[in-house]
């Protein structure tokens, strides 16, 4: 493995890559490597030792860390100034301890439940330095938070993974952490009933920043004996009362609301935002699928018809799911998401199901030879990752 | 003034055969080539800059666009998107080889969903007309460019447009879900739809602030918002510029995210109290608008706090509004200052950097003495919570060196913006008119990458030509740069 601790080390590494022509695995501390489609090189370029956090100015919403700084430790960092990190993005229960990177979760763009309202990690890259295949540094966007000059290659390379170049360091937005967390919990519920509830919530006037919903299994999971709906709010002390009571409120139509204080609150978000909820034994696959979210509860159907379980959140517009990682099973979930315009990841599966076909949504021909050019006007040689989203 | 490519000969020689070629794919009603009647998009919002188009079609449909699209490719004829022409970059500026491809016949929305909050549009209508459509019903769609009552969503998604809210709810990239483009080869592609991730590359990411270098956007899916139970304003008059910037620093750093955090430097509340009868202090050096949301009660909290922190730094006045209507009256200024700035000078340039909000004293003092070194008034107008800076430049349009010094002073100002630490265009785009700045932010190899995503898109260059990217002589890129007088 080649692990530069500076940016001239990771354009000395590529550069010779690319002069002999040997792919890299592209990684920061490898727990995502089983995301997506495997990747086969003699080689590894790891950014996990390029670490620190070069800036932070609190007061103008902004920090900058090198890719391979842990998500843990730019997290603590921001803790100190009673901030956070807007899309609140996972620690995936799956992946075991293993510790992952801030370049990682921008690779692969994953966010949390507050996404629902406040925006996916894409959103909120404010700034990147890469090293391209080509071996070139090149910066996108910068440190402030409005910024349209030239094209946004910032939002190219977040969800990426690794396959234009490879980040050095990164800028994000980030605001205030919340003096207070609120919950509103319905149980009982079926699928369909629990979106209706929580389109309910996302359509008040009440800034809902977390909406989802557990089914028997996922709420058995933390303790729940019936399938939990739940509402978050985020905000002053006195703001998150009152909201919190107005929802309850909105959702007494659906049955008794109970209401969780901050500290449960904090805990229950976190497994949700964790995918804590899923059940994932050995050799089982996991999926994470975008769809509207009123189409949530007919993917839910459909995985529990292939012997899959999981839970919704973005207000049913995000399944996580776990079962069995088989080919019929992963044909019931494509298919399923395709039928209701959306999109899948896998998390984790088989060799086999990461080799097909549909490991990832396919593109349109014209789509994909766009996709090809763009891929080759970064990585000309074909070094970086290669087939880590798609085959050819 | 900013050099235009030379038009393609090959392409003036045919002109009657383009005419001819766009008449035999599109409605009569849809092809303009009466210069009579082209005459009207021969600008946009940068009207000191003007050149008649080959030819305007209006199309009506996606396959109209990608019909159009389609013969341009086949035929080696640039191309120029355009919306309302309200970009204030030059965006929909024409080129004298170039079909323009105005949107504006497709101005239907075509779906409101209020369960999965969202609405597809098409690209022709308005930014306000789809917050219009669904306020009745608690919802809107959130960023507010100042041009909202005329610019289309189409140019929004090329510019990325952005507005005084974004501070709390972003700009148009992070506000839009699904896109249908046109690539200048015809094709109809189909980009994200009604849910929130995409898999694989971040296609609208890049789509969205491309400036119609890579496609036409005809069909959008956009986010709609349920709106707070109410918002309001407040207003602090403080004595200098440096005292205003700490107190921004001080409300940001007290955990309470405004939806609206504006500053207004002297010169700007003068002119725009003189035009509006606002009621802002004219003692004052700065003025910071802050506007917060919620319930009465959750509105009452948050003034109550910002009052409080303003109260430290030594306010000449605050003033919180105690209803909507004395909101709207603080609002009145700031929302007219381009025509309160357009009464006190016979034509002024907007200019749009980004700097890091520490760094706004220096900024301003430093564009103070350029103003007095180019004998040219400024009024600096400042979103404080995100960094965009607009400072508005007063000069005569009709006295060649006035409009000269102008354009000098705002270069030189947005270089200011990049050698601070910021940008040089926050949501108005690059353009033509900042087109040749963009190597003092970025190197020549950054530009080339660029480049290259766009030849990715667009091999042949026809996609808003001469547009965004300096041009590059020499290179099978770009074309080579000819003076070229508007």
């Amino acid at each position: 493995m080649i692990a530069p601790s500076d940016e001239a080390g990771l354009v000395a590494a590529i550069e010779a890559a690319a002069a002999a022509r040997t792919p890299l695995t592209i990684e920061g501390l490898g727990s995502k490597a089983g995301f997506a489609r495997p990747v086969q090189t003699a080689e590894t370029l790891s950014t996990r030792n390029l670490t620190g956090i070069p800036l932070h100015a609190p007061q103008e919403l902004i920090v900058s860390a090198r890719a391979g700084t842990t998500l843990a430790a730019l997290e603590a960092k921001l803790a100190e100034a009673g901030q956070h990190l807007i899309a609140e993005p996972p620690h995936y229960a799956f992946l075991g301890a293993e510790a992952q990177t801030v370049g990682g979760i921008i690779a692969t763009n994953l966010s949390g439940p507050r996404r629902i309202a406040w925006g996916a990690m894409r959103d909120h890259v404010m700034g990147i330095r890469a090293v391209t295949g080509r071996a070139e540094v090149i910066r996108s966007g910068g440190r402030v938070l409005k910024n349209v000059t030239g094209l946004d290659l910032c939002k190219l390379f977040t969800g990426s993974y690794g396959t234009l170049g490879v980040m050095s360091e990164i800028t994000l937005k980030v605001l205030p952490a919340p003096e207070a967390t609120g919950t509103v919990v319905l149980a009982g519920l079926d699928a369909a009933t629990a979106v209706k509830a929580l389109s309910a919530a996302l359509g008040s006037p009440f800034s809902v920043t977390g909406a989802a919903h557990l089914p028997e299994g996922a709420a058995a999971a933390l303790g729940h004996a019936r399938p939990i709906t739940i509402a978050r709010i985020e905000d002053f002390t006195d703001s998150v009362h009152y909201r919190i009571g107005r929802l309850a409120e909105i959702w007494g139509a659906f049955g008794m609301v109970e209401q969780l204080d901050t500290s449960a609150s904090l805990a229950l978000w976190r497994a949700v935002r964790d995918a804590a909820p899923l059940a994932v034994r050995e050799g089982d696959a996991v999926w994470r699928i975008s769809v509207r979210p009123s189409a949530g509860p007919s993917i839910l159907e459909a995985a529990q018809a292939a012997g899959l379980d999981g839970y919704l959140d973005w207000g049913g517009g995000l399944v996580f799911l776990s079962g069995p990682g088989d080919e019929a099973a992963h044909a019931a979930i494509a298919n399923a998401a395709r039928r209701a315009g959306g999109e899948w990841w896998l998390l984790r599966a088989p060799d086999a199901l990461r080799h097909s076909p549909d490991a990832l949504p396919r593109e349109p021909d014209a789509l994909a030879a766009i996709r090809r050019r763009v891929t080759a006007a970064f990585d000309p040689a074909g070094i970086l990752n290669p087939g880590r989203l798609h085959a050819a | 003034m900013i050099a235009l490519p030379q038009p393609k000969a090959d392409v003036l020689d045919r002109r009657d055969a383009v005419h001819e070629g766009l008449r035999a794919l599109l409605p009569a009603r849809a092809v303009i080539t009466d210069p009579s009647r082209l005459k009207p998009y021969e600008t946009d919002g940068l009207s000191a800059y003007r050149q008649m188009p080959l030819a305007v079609v209006l199309p009506e449909s996606t396959e109209q666009v990608a019909t159009v699209l389609r013969f341009c490719h086949q035929n080696g004829v640039r191309v120029v998107p355009r919306g309302a022409g309200t970009s204030l970059a030059g965006g929909a500026l024409p080129l004298a080889d170039a079909v323009v491809i105005g949107m504006m016949r497709m101005n239907r929305i075509l779906d409101v969903n209020y369960a999965d909050r969202y609405a597809v549009v098409q690209a022709g209508v308005t930014n306000l007309g789809i917050t219009k459509a669904v306020e009745a019903d608690g919802f809107f769609y959130a960023p507010d460019p100042s041009s909202q009552l005329a610019c289309m969503i189409g140019g929004n998604i090329g510019m990325n447009s952005g507005g005084a809210h974004c501070l709390k709810y972003g700009v148009t990239a992070n506000n839009v879900l699904g896109i249908k483009l046109v690539t200048i080869e015809g094709e109809i592609l189909e980009l994200g739809g009604a849910h929130l991730d995409t898999a694989g590359y971040d296609w609208m990411g890049i789509v969205i602030g491309s400036e119609g270098q890579l496609g036409i956007a005809t069909e959008i899916t956009v986010r709609l918002l349920r709106a707070p139970e109410g918002t309001r304003a407040m207003l602090a008059a403080f004595k200098s510029n440096e005292i205003a910037g700490r107190c921004v620093d001080a409300i940001i750093g007290s955990g309470i995210i405004p939806v609206a955090l504006e500053f207004m430097d002297r010169p700007a509340i003068h002119a725009c109290e003189a035009f509006a009868k606002a009621g802002y202090p004219l003692d004052a050096e700065a003025m910071l608008i802050i506007e917060v949301e919620g319930s009465v009660e959750e509105q009452d909290a948050l003034l109550g706090r910002i009052r409080e922190i303003c109260g430290r730094f030594d306010p000449i006045s605050l003033k919180v509004s105690q209803s909507a209507e004395e909101s709207a009256a603080i609002w009145k200024g700031r929302k007219g200052a381009f025509g309160a700035i357009g009464r006190i000078s016979p034509d002024y340039l907007c200019m749009d950097g980004t700097i890091p909000t520490s760094t706004l004293p220096e900024v301003l003092r430093r564009i103070g003495e350029m103003s007095e070194q180019y004998g040219l008034g400024v009024a600096n107008i400042f979103h404080a919570g995100d960094g965009n800076l607009h400072p508005l430049i007063m000069f005569d349009a009709n006295n060649p060196e006035s409009m000269h010094k102008a354009e000098a002073f705002g270069a030189d100002i947005l270089k200011l913006c990049v050698e601070v630490g910021g940008c040089l265009t926050g949501e108005h785009g690059v353009g033509v008119e900042k087109r040749d700045l963009m190597n003092v932010q970025f190197t020549e190899t950054e530009l080339d990458q660029q480049r290259r995503v766009k030849t990715a898109f667009d091999a042949g260059w026809l996609l808003n030509t001469a547009k965004v990217f300096p041009l590059k002589p020499g290179t099978d890129t770009a074309p080579a740069p000819m003076p070229h007088a508007a």
